[in-house]
């Protein structure tokens, strides 16, 4: 599963995108960031305010219920702010 | 009509684009247009957009297709620029041409609320006077700007 960070969340985690294998009980877009959260302490940092981020499953906003598989793409951001 | 959607660093200028929108056309009575630019605010040196390459074409596309659903417009431009934009400088143009002058000022209007708050772009305001930057932070305004075109039991872009 590949997992993209973007803005602030990218800052905090490190990177800008990780390959990652999240055991079968991680089953949602939630249960991720938890899984995610206990990687490093700037995952942890980053995810620290779940209410503060957003997510988007194969390049569609997806609510934090919202069910993964394992070749998805998922991403991690901020409230966004273009226009 | 395929709405055109563009994103790149590079300034864009409005009267080509909308030369382009209407070139060969008898039929469009009205283009809107929308520029957005950068402001100086709070000593400002620069603004740095970021954006989700591959998601950022797909969900301005996906706003674009809806108001191609909700107006009869004859044609559509979406230009966002992203990464290092100073002030004066324009980030994001939305031109809407149809028949009639309310299709084309509603959709303009429609397009840029939405992309305000729909699509995946970041800025980060950058500060000369040794502040350094900051995320600008989503503002419950631009929510509020959205919902109001929200339709009751119009839940897709076919409705």
């Amino acid at each position: 599963m590949q997992v993209l960070y973007f803005a602030w969340v990218r800052q905090k985690v490190g990177v800008s995108a990780e390959e990652v294998s999240p055991p079968p009980e991680v089953a949602d877009v939630a249960g991720l960031v938890r899984w995610l959260s206990g990687r490093s302490p700037g995952h942890a940092a980053a995810f620290a305010n779940a209410g503060s981020i957003r997510a988007a499953v194969n390049q569609d906003f997806a609510a934090p219920d919202h069910r993964l598989s394992p070749g998805d793409e998922v991403a991690f951001f901020p409230p966004v702010t273009g226009g | 009509m395929t709405p055109r959607v563009r994103v790149q660093e590079a300034p864009f200028d409005l009267g080509a684009e909308s030369a382009e929108l209407t070139a060969g056309r008898a039929d469009v009575g009205a283009v809107a247009s929308f520029v957005g630019l950068c402001r100086a605010d709070d000593g400002l040196a620069a603004l740095a957009l970021e954006h989700y390459p591959g998601m950022t074409e797909r969900a301005i596309a996906g706003i674009a297709a809806e108001a191609c659903a909700r107006w009869p417009l004859s044609g559509c431009t979406v230009v966002h620029r992203v990464g290092r934009i100073l002030p004066g400088e324009p980030i994001v143009l939305v031109l809407t041409a149809s028949a009639h002058r309310a299709a084309a000022l509603e959709s303009c209007a429609f397009l840029i609320d939405w992309l305000k708050t729909g699509a995946p772009f970041w800025k980060r305001e950058e500060f000369a006077d040794g502040r350094g930057e900051r995320w600008v932070e989503a503002k419950a305004e631009d929510d509020a700007a959205a919902a109001r075109w929200a339709r009751a039991g119009a839940g897709s872009a076919a409705a």
